[in-house]
C-alpha cells in the first residue's frame, strides 16, 4: 500500500497494530472467499462472528461492549476492510455508524443496554431505513409516517436500497410524525414485527457481496419505547450519515490502494513490445504518477479530517468534501487500473473490476457525488442550489 | 502451567529489497519489523495450552513473552500481549551484541528467576536461520527438549507428548516438565494443541489468532518490564563473530531459447545442470 508522505507516522502504535490486525484478517478470511460471494451475489454471513469478535462493529463507540477506538483507529480499520470489499465495509458502516451510533448518541439507557452489547457481538444485526423509492437525495421528502396510537405508534411506508435489510433483526426506521408538522423521528423496529417485510433487491451489478433490500411497512405497531428519544428532525439521520461518511472517506482509500497495488504488480510483470514490462513505458508511468498523487491527497485529507474530528472542529461540509473527493478519485483509479490489466482487468481473478463496480454504489450512497457538490457550492457561495 | 515464550522481531521479508550493506555492515535503518513467524506460532501454541478454547478470555495459566532488543522492540511484545499473553519482559540489548549462545545463556538466567514449566520457542528466526537457541537453552538448563514440534498434547500439565514430523511419519516424544520445546508451522493447525482445559471437540481456526481491537487498546496496561542484559549474563561475549556482509549478486536477466535442442545445449554447457 503506497504511503508516499509516510503519513502512518502520525498513527499511534495501537492504531498501527489495529491496521495490521484488520489487514491480516482481510488477507486470511475475506480475500479468499470474496470473489465467489461477489459472483454469487451473497454476503459472507459466515464472517460475522469473527468480524464481531475482532471488535469491528461499533468500534469507535465507548462502553456497552464496544472497542472504543480513536477516530484514526476507526479510519484505518474501515480502510483495511474496504481493501477487502466495499460490501464488507458497508456491513460494518451500517451496523456501527448508522445503527449503533444513533442508539449510543440518542437512545435511552434501556435501548443502549438492550441493543449495543448484542450488536457489538454481531448477534443482532441492524439496518438503517432512510431512503425511499421517491425520496433519495432529498430524504426530507419521505412519505413514511408514524401515527401515535394508544401506548405506541403505527408505521406505514416503504424504504428502498436498505443495506442489511434481509439480515437485520432491528431496523432503524426514519418516519414523519403524523400531526406534528411532519417532524422526522427514528424508530427501532424489530424486523419480526407484524406488518414488516424485507424483500431483497436482485440483479444488482454493484455491491454484490452485500444484502440490499426494500422494507415494506403496513400498519407496523411498535411500543412507545421504540422511539429514539434524543433527537428530532433531519439532524438525526444526517448526523449518522456524517459519522458513516467519515468511515467511507477512509474506506475507499483501501479500495483504491487494492487496485493500485494489483495494477502495479501486473504492470511490472506484463511484457509487451520489445521485451520490456508495460511499466517501463511513459504512458503507463504517467498513470501511476497520477494515481499515486491522488492516493496521497486522499490520505492527507483523511489525516487532516481526523485531526479536525479529534479537535471537535469537524463540520459536515468537511466530510462532504472528503467523501466527494475520495470516492471520485477511488472510482477514477479503479477505472485506470482496470485498463492497465487489459483483458484480465475485467475478471474476478483480480480485485479491480469488483472494486470498480462497488465504487459506483459508494459514489451514489451516503449523498451522491453531486449532492456533496451542492453542499460545498452552498458553503462557498452562501446560496442553496438544491431546489 | 506457566510458559515462557522468547520472541524475536525480524525485518519484514516482504521488504527484503530494502536491506542495505554499508561498509561491510548491515544497515537496518528504514526496515519494517514483524515478529518472527515461528515465534508467533509459539505464542499461539502457548495460549492454547493455557486457556479453555471455548472461552479464551478466562486464562488457566500464564504466558510470559520475552524479547531482546531496543525500546522499539516493545511493539513486538505488545502485539503478543494483545493476542492474550499475560506479561512481557524486554531484555535491553542491541542485535549486534547478540548471538544464539548469549541469548540462550541470558534466557537460562531468566528461567531461573521466572520458573516457567515450559519454554516454547519458534524453531528458528527467519532472519539468521540459526536454529540454535532452543537446543542450547535446554542444554544449559539440563531440561528435556523436543524440537520442530508439529503437535503438543499436554497430560494434565505434568508431561507433554510432542509429535515431530520426520521422513516417513511422526516421531512422538514424551517429555516430563519442565522442558524446552521448539515449534514448526504445523503447530497452529486446528487440532495441533490439546490439553485438559479445552474440550476435545473444540476446533481452533487455522493459524494464529487475530488480536481483538479492544485487546490492542488494553495491551499497554499489561505488565512490561525491562531487564539489562548485564543483569542476566556476566560474560556477554558472543561466540559468533560476523566478519562481513554482502548482498546476494543481482540476478542476470533471463534469455529466450528458440528450440528444445538449444535449451538442452544451454543446460548442459552453460548452466552445467545436466
Ligand atoms: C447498494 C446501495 C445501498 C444503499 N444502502 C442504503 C441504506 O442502507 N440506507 C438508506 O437509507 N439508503 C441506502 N442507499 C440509498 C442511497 O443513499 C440513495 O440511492 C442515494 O441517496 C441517492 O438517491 P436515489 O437513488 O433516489 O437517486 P436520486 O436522488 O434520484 O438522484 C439521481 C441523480 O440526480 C442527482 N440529483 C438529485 N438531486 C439533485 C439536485 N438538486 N441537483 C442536481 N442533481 C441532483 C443525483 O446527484 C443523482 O445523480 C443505498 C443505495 C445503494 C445503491
Amino acid at each position: 500500500m503506497p504511503d508516499f508522505f509516510s503519513l502512518s507516522r502520525h498513527l499511534t502504535e495501537e492504531e498501527r497494530q489495529i491496521q495490521k490486525t484488520v489487514r491480516s484478517f482481510v488477507d486470511a478470511r475475506v480475500l479468499p472467499v470474496i470473489a465467489d460471494h461477489f459472483e454469487a451475489g451473497t454476503f459472507p454471513t459466515e464472517l460475522i462472528p469473527e468480524i464481531a469478535s475482532l471488535g469491528l462493529l461499533g468500534c469507535n463507540l465507548q462502553g456497552y461492549g464496544c472497542a472504543g477506538l480513536s477516530e484514526a483507529g476507526y479510519g484505518v480499520a474501515m480502510q483495511e476492510l474496504e481493501r477487502g470489499d466495499s460490501g464488507i465495509r458497508s456491513f460494518a458502516s451500517v451496523q456501527g455508524s448508522l445503527v449503533m451510533y444513533p442508539i449510543h448518541a440518542f437512545g435511552s439507557e434501556e435501548q443502549k443496554n438492550k441493543y449495543l452489547p448484542e450488536m457489538a457481538k454481531g448477534k443482532l444485526v441492524g439496518c438503517f431505513g432512510l431512503t425511499e423509492p421517491d425520496a433519495g437525495s432529498n430524504p426530507n421528502g419521505m412519505l413514511t409516517v408514524a401515527k401515535e396510537d394508544g401506548d405506541g405508534y403505527v408505521l406505514n411506508g416503504t424504504k428502498r436500497w436498505i443495506t442489511n435489510g434481509n439480515l437485520a433483526h432491528v431496523a432503524l426506521v426514519w418516519a414523519k410524525l403524523h400531526n406534528k408538522d411532519g417532524e422526522v423521528r427514528g424508530f427501532l423496529v424489530p424486523t419480526d414485527t407484524k406488518g414488516f417485510e424485507a424483500r431483497p433487491i436482485h440483479k444488482k451489478m454493484s455491491l454484490r457481496a452485500s444484502v440490499t433490500s426494500e422494507l415494506i411497512m403496513e400498519d407496523v405497531r411498535v411500543k412507545k419505547d421504540a422511539l429514539l428519544p434524543g433527537v428530532r428532525g433531519m439532524k438525526g439521520p444526517l448526523s449518522c450519515l456524517t459519522s458513516a461518511r467519515f468511515g467511507i472517506a477512509w474506506g475507499v482509500i483501501g479500495a483504491a490502494t487494492a487496485c493500485y497495488d494489483s495494477a502495479l504488480d501486473y504492470a511490472k510483470h506484463r511484457v509487451q513490445f520489445g521485451g520490456k514490462p508495460i511499466a517501463s513505458h511513459q504512458l503507463v508511468q504517467a498513470k501511476f504518477a497520477e494515481m499515486l498523487t491522488q492516493i496521497t491527497t486522499m490520505q492527507l485529507m483523511a489525516t487532516e479530517v481526523t485531526r479536525l474530528k479529534n479537535e471537535k472542529q469537524l463540520r459536515p461540509q468537511h466530510v462532504s468534501m472528503i467523501k466527494r473527493n475520495n470516492v471520485r478519485d477511488a472510482l477514477g483509479i479503479a477505472r485506470v487500473c482496470r485498463d492497465i490489466l487489459g483483458g484480465n482487468g475485467i475478471t474476478l481473478e483480480y480485485p479491480i473490476m469488483r472494486h470498480l463496480m462497488n465504487l459506483e454504489t459508494v459514489y451514489t450512497y451516503e449523498g451522491t457525488h453531486d449532492v456533496h457538490t451542492l453542499i460545498l457550492g452552498q458553503d462557498a457561495t452562501g446560496i442553496s442550489a438544491f431546489e | 502451567m506457566k510458559i515462557l515464550v522468547p520472541l524475536k522481531r525480524v525485518s519484514d521479508p516482504d521488504n527484503a529489497n530494502k536491506v542495505k550493506v554499508t561498509g561491510g555492515k548491515l544497515d537496518a535503518s528504514g526496515l519494517e519489523w514483524k515478529p518472527n513467524p515461528f515465534d508467533e506460532y509459539a505464542v499461539e501454541a502457548a495460549l492454547r495450552l493455557t486457556e479453555n478454547g471455548t472461552n479464551t478470555k478466562a486464562r488457566v495459566g500464564e504466558v510470559v513473552v520475552v524479547t531482546f532488543g531496543p525500546k522499539e522492540a516493545e511493539t513486538t511484545l505488545r502485539a503478543a500481549l494483545a493476542t492474550g499473553a499475560d506479561k512481557a519482559i524486554r531484555i535491553d540489548a542491541l542485535d549486534d551484541a547478540l548471538d544464539g549462545d548469549v541469548v540462550a545463556r541470558a534466557l537460562k538466567a531468566l528461567v531461573d528467576k521466572e520458573k516457567p514449566d515450559l519454554v516454547l520457542l519458534g524453531k528458528q528466526a527467519v532472519d539468521g536461520d540459526s536454529n540454535q537457541v532452543g537446543q542450547l537453552l535446554a542444554e544449559y538448563l539440563g531440561w528435556p527438549q523436543a524440537t520442530f514440534a508439529a503437535s503438543i498434547k499436554s497430560n494434565a500439565d505434568k508431561a507433554l507428548i510432542v509429535s515431530r514430523e520426520v521422513d516417513g511419519g511422526a516421531l512422538n516424544l514424551k517429555l516430563t516438565l519442565p522442558a524446552v520445546v521448539s515449534v514448526d508451522l504445523r503447530i497452529v493447525a486446528p487440532k495441533s494443541v490439546t490439553s485438559i482445559h479445552t474440550p476435545a471437540t473444540h476446533t481452533y481456526p487455522d493459524g494464529v489468532r487475530f488480536a481483538a481491537l479492544m485487546a490492542i487498546m488494553a495491551a499497554k496496561k499489561k505488565p512490561m518490564t525491562e531487564v539489562k542484559l548485564a543483569d542476566l549474563v556476566t560474560d556477554a561475549a558472543t561466540k559468533i563473530k560476523y566478519t562481513g556482509f554482502e548482498l546476494p549478486p543481482s540476478r542476470k536477466a533471463g534469455i529466450k531459447v528458440k528450440t528444445v535442442a538449444e535449451l538442452v545445449e544451454k543446460l548442459k554447457n552453460e548452466a552445467k545442470a545436466l
